[in-house]
Order: structure tokens, then sequence, then C-alpha cells
């Protein structure tokens, strides 16, 4: 039995050491494997998992408490730190809802620019998901491999935003720049190295019978748990239903292009890994038919809308009106008008979407993230009993959360 | 006398404000005859208590009782193939109202719909659980329970998920100031070293650029070799390092010598 002090308080009225057969271990929050600040209270019975409690809050920040306290445009770099493997996707999600809620229409070649940077965070997601996931189930060189070619797709993101990791390079009303000369060069490059990459990969994992043997009917989730426990993205449609934001409530360009949304109905972790894989290749072909797409527009980036929207630079310099404009929006905020929008979009771990009631004040009254990993935690307390210990760390991985996105 | 504040919004305000603004509201559009939408409001409208029905930017959004929060979201489930629940939470407005605004934000997977229900609760009132329906209200509730102490019944875990288990206080309320209460400065001592210590520990001070000069741990000291950890005073000898005792650019007289060692 434990004995509390004033040091060691009494830990949760968990009995570690019992009188029956089965074992109270703590996994994490301090695991290499647990992806973040995982605890994860597991009951053993020898190798098996009797039940399984995930304990989150470890990287909490109080993001939403800081929203209700900020002005729009002050908040959206806090969401670079929801889901930090793919940044511009939450930029995305934040400014979207917002665009929405004032009803702003984007200009098509910040659209343009917009797609892209979601397509190749997408890529940087799920390369960074193919790397840990690898390295947790023991394939070592993959993980190696796996982070050169996301370091190209983060170098292609610092030449356009200058940052690598917490992007921001998305702001409400478009974007803050336009691709730099012979980005657009890059990217073909890019795209065109990385099919044959992947191709490494699937040459490395996808018959690989360790693999197999670790990741084969691993982690089944029914299509009825996926649906009843709020499973989105590539856990969703590996449960066997197709459903993605991007072509069932297209936002951007996504209407206008073609891409195919892979779906697996083997319900388990291999299923899901193959689905990763293959939407890597959707995002490259997406890329591909937006690189010919930038030429096409005009050069206009932000939106023209001067209740809401700074004008750009030179007008900010030159004439006094839109001087006063960004003066008035820089120090009091945009106000939206009274309303409640929810906007979804796809995010590379699943349905992200930002719950906002605004008030007609520069500050959101509450603002809700939607956050798909939240939700592919608290699946773990369903789909882990049963499971053998080993398979955890396998599992964890394969649900792709992420815990800044978890906590927030 | 001076001015009353009140203190049951303690959230960021706008620094400016218009007294003739009045803020727009975003367009709330009535529920089209023969479109899908149509059939869901029908369909609840039997069911149970509409409060009011409108949709505002492509969704609908049902106004409900509390207690029929079940009956409406089986329906939803059952009869209008609602088959996801992808967010639940609340809305605090005790200041105005002092009520809560539960939201349950669905999703229909075959006709891509969403629709929103909404319900207000009283402060204390409790709101029954949706994980017999939804099991994602798992997590979802317990948040709402951590963030706002709404009370879940029938919950079957109902336990703070994010925040502490001994943590005073729920951080998204309205009265919860951004920077935490006195519980949450005291967090740590209290619980390691019990009440009594807060005298003895003193006050935080979270100035992140406040500089002690004479702490020996974090800085060393210009021109002096101070053990770690070292009292004020002791062992202060002069060490054979050139250092300036006297001011660079003095920029009170406006003088233009700099260095004058050089």
């Amino acid at each position: 039995m434990q004995e509390p002090n004033k040091l060691k308080p009494f830990f949760e009225n968990l009995n570690f050491e019992r009188d029956d057969n089965t074992m109270v271990i703590n996994f994490g929050p301090q695991h290499p494997s647990a992806h973040g600040q995982l605890r994860l209270v597991l009951e053993l019975d020898g190798e098996k998992v009797v039940k399984a409690y995930p304990d989150i809050g470890y990287l909490h920040r109080g993001v939403e408490k800081m929203a209700e306290n900020m002005i729009y445009n002050e908040f959206l770099p806090t969401t670079d730190r929801l889901d930090y493997i793919a940044s511009t996707s939450n930029n995305y999600a934040f400014a979207l809802s917002v665009e929405r809620l004032i009803g702003l229409e984007v200009p098509r070649r910040a659209q343009v620019i917009r797609t892209m940077l979601l397509e190749l965070n997408r890529i940087m997601s799920h390369l960074f998901f193919l790397a840990t996931h690898a390295l947790d189930v023991g394939a070592m060189s993959v993980f190696l491999y796996a982070f050169r070619e996301r370091e190209f797709a983060m170098d292609l993101v610092e030449d356009y935003c200058g940052a690598r990791l917490t992007h921001s390079a998305v702001r409400i009303g478009g974007v803050p720049l336009d691709l730099p000369a012979g980005w657009l060069e890059q990217l073909s490059t890019y795209i065109d190295k990385l099919p044959e990459q992947i191709k490494l990969y699937e040459d490395l994992l996808t018959e690989n019978r360790i693999w197999k043997m670790r990741l084969e009917d691993v982690g089944v989730v029914t299509p009825e748990d996926a649906l009843s426990w709020g499973c989105t993205g590539v856990l969703l449609r590996g449960s066997g239903i197709q459903y993605d934001v991007r072509k069932e409530e297209p936002y951007e360009l996504y209407g206008e292009l073609d891409f195919d949304i892979p779906v697996s109905d083997r319900n388990d972790s291999y299923g899901r890994y193959r689905l990763y894989m293959e939407e890597m290749k959707e995002s490259v072909k997406i890329l591909r038919q937006l690189i010919p797409m930038h030429r096409k527009t005009e050069p206009q980036i932000m939106a023209h809308n001067p209740k809401y929207i700074s004008a750009p630079k030179e007008e900010i310099m030159t004439q006094n009106y839109a001087l006063m404009q960004h003066f008035v929006l820089v120090t009091q905020g945009m106000r939206p008008p009274k309303g409640t929008v929810y906007a979804p979009t796809e995010s590379p771990k699943g349905e992200l979407g930002f719950f906002i009631r605004s008030e007609g004040e520069p500050y959101a009254y509450r603002l809700k993230i939607r956050a798909p990993s939240f939700f592919h935690t608290g699946i773990l307390q369903h789909i882990l009993p049963g499971t053998y210990l080993a398979d955890v760390v396998a599992i964890i991985g394969n649900t792709n959360i992420v815990f800044g996105e978890v906590d927030r | 006398m001076r001015k009353y504040t009140p203190k049951d919004n303690v959230q960021g305000k706008a620094k400016y404000t218009d007294r003739f603004w009045v803020a727009p509201r975003v367009p709330r559009e009535s529920v089209e005859e023969e479109s899908h939408f149509a059939a869901v409001y029908q369909a609840m409208n039997e069911a149970v208590e509409v409060l009011d029905a409108y949709v505002e930017l492509g969704q609908l959004v049902i106004h409900i009782r509390p207690e029929e929060n079940i009956a409406a979201l089986e329906v939803l489930k059952n009869t209008c193939d609602y088959a996801m629940c992808s967010e639940l939470s609340a809305i605090d407005y005790l200041a105005q109202d002092g009520e809560f605004e539960v939201f349950y934000q669905m999703l229909n997977l075959k006709k891509a719909k969403r629709t929103r229900l909404l319900t207000r609760i009283q402060e204390g009132q409790a709101i029954e659980s949706i994980v017999p329906l939804y099991a994602m209200a798992n997590f979802a509730e317990r948040e709402m329970y951590d963030m706002f102490g709404i009370t879940v019944n029938n919950h079957p875990y109902l336990k703070r998920i994010i925040m502490p288990e001994d943590w005073v206080g729920y951080p998204l309320r309205k009265t919860y100031p951004l920077q935490g209460d006195e519980h949450a400065a005291w967090y740590e001592v209290d619980k390691i070293f019990g009440k009594e210590h807060r005298d003895v520990i003193g006050p935080e001070n979270r100035d992140p650029g406040r500089i002690d000069r004479y702490d020996s741990q974090r800085f060393s000291r210009v021109g002096y070799e101070v053990p770690f950890g070292a009292e004020h005073g002791e062992s202060e000898t002069e060490q054979p390092i050139e250092y300036s005792k006297q001011i660079l650019v003095n920029y009170t007289t406006g003088s233009e010598v700099l260095d004058t060692r050089k």
C-alpha cells in the first residue's frame, strides 16, 4: 500500500499493488512513445490489458481561455501551438471560422497558397506520423528516411513564412505574403521526388513480415465505435466510412481539385497505415494541380474589407484613411457580428473545427476547439482492453495523437 | 465614491467602446420547405418541444429544453441519421442570465449536414449524460464538468479531466481570471507544504524581467568570484577583472563620452 505524506500525496486512490493477479502500471507521462504527455493507467493481467484509463492535461495551457482575452488577430499565432506538427492547418481552421462569421471572400491567389500550404502540412504531418510510428514499432531506419523528406517540406515552408514549426502562415482574410521567387519550382522538384520516397517506405514496410505482424488486427476500431467515439480523419476512414471534410463540405479550392479519398475496411492499424501512405500520394496529386493555378490568379492576396481587414502596406503608408483603419484594427481589433459559427476542416489528424460564439465584441465570447486528437485519446480506453502491452505502443502511435491539441 | 466594478465577468474587455455602436447579427434564415433541415425540424417538433429553430451559416440550430436533450438526440440519431456528435460544450452566460448554454454539434455523414442543439441550464442544474447515445461524450462531458462545473447525471466517470483532481474553481467560467485565482497561484505550495507555508515562501514574482543583483544561484556577479548560493556580503573580494562602474553614456546630460578606459 502507498503511504501518503505531504510530498507524495495519495495517488488518486489507485492501488498499485493488488491482491489479485492484476497489476496497475503508469504508462507515461514521460514515456517516449506516449507521443507527448500522455499518462495511461493500465491494469494488466499478465501481459494483457484489462482496463485502460488515459489521463491527459499535462500540456494544458488554457488556449480557449486565452482566446476569450485576445483580439482575433492576436489569437492566430496561438493556434500554432495546438497541433504543432502541422501548424498551418490550425491557423487556417481558425481563420476560416472567423471568415465565415464575418462573411469574407478570400482572393483566389490566397486560396491557392493556402491550399498548397495545407497539403504541404498534411505531407509533413503524415511523414512525421510514419517516422514516429515506425520508430515505436521498431523500424528505426524508416524514421531517418521519413524525417529527411520532412526536412525538405519544412525548408519549403521556411522559405515561404520564415518558420519551420510555428508557421502562422495564414491571416484572417488571406495570406501575408505571396510565394517567393523560385518557390514553385522547388515545390515541383519536391513533389517529383516524394512519390519515389513514398515507394521506398512502402517497399520497406508494406510487405514487411514484422511490420505486418505488429499492425495487422491490432487496434481494431469498428465503424460503430468510430462513429460513436467521434473518430474522424484516417481513424474513421480506416473503419470503412468514407468521410472527408475536403470532399463532402469543400472549403478553399478543394471543390475544384481532382483527388480521391482512400478508404480501408480493414478496421486495423495496418489499414490505417496504408491510408496515410495513400493520402500522401493524393496530397502530391493536389499540389501538382495547384502549381499551374497560381500563375493564373490576380496578385491580390488579402481580402478587401476595410471594416475587418487592414489595407495592404503601400496603402497604409500612403493613404490617410487606410492608416486610420489599420490603427483601429490593430489597437482595438475587428468586431465580428453577433452569432455562432462552427467551421469544420480536415486537418491531417481529422476533423478540426473552431466553434466561435461572438457577441459583437473584439474578443471572442467563447471559442471551443474541436480537436480530433482529443477524441482519439478518448477511444483508447475502449480499444486498449484486451490487447497486449506491446501493442499499446503501436496503437497509441497509430492513432496519431498530438498533445498540444488534446490538452489545448 | 470609487467606481464599482462587477466581478461576474473578469475577461478581457474592449479598450474602446462606442456607445452608439450596435453590433450586427449574423443573418438567421428560417428553415426552408422541402429541405433536409425541414425534415429534421419536423421530426424534432413531433418528439420534443422546440423553443426556436433557424439556419445560421448553413447549419440548423434548434433550441430545446434541457430535460429533453436525450429525447432530442435520440430523434437526431435514429430518425435523422445524425451518426456523429462532433462536439459538445457549454458557454457561460451566468453574468447575463444566470445560465449556461450547452451545445451539441451534430453531423450527418450521409448528407454532409450539420445541426446544432442548444439548451440552457441554470447554475447548479444538472444535465443528463448522452454517453449511452454517443460515447464521445465520455471525454467531452468530463471536460465540460472540469471547465464549467456543470454536473452531468449518469456519466460513467465524471471526474476532472484536464485540471488536477484537487483544483479549486472552474477555469472557463467568466468569473475566473486569465492569470488564475489565489488557489491557482498557491496550488503547489498548498499541496506539498501546506497552507501555513505561504508566509514562509512568500509571493512568487512572475515578472520575467526581474533580476536580483545579489542572487548568486542564477547570475554571476561581474568583477567578483562568488560561490554558488553565497549570501550577499560574503567573500565579495575584488577580482582583477577589468570592469567599469562608470556610466558609459550619460543620457541625462547628453555627453558623448564613451568608455573612458580606451
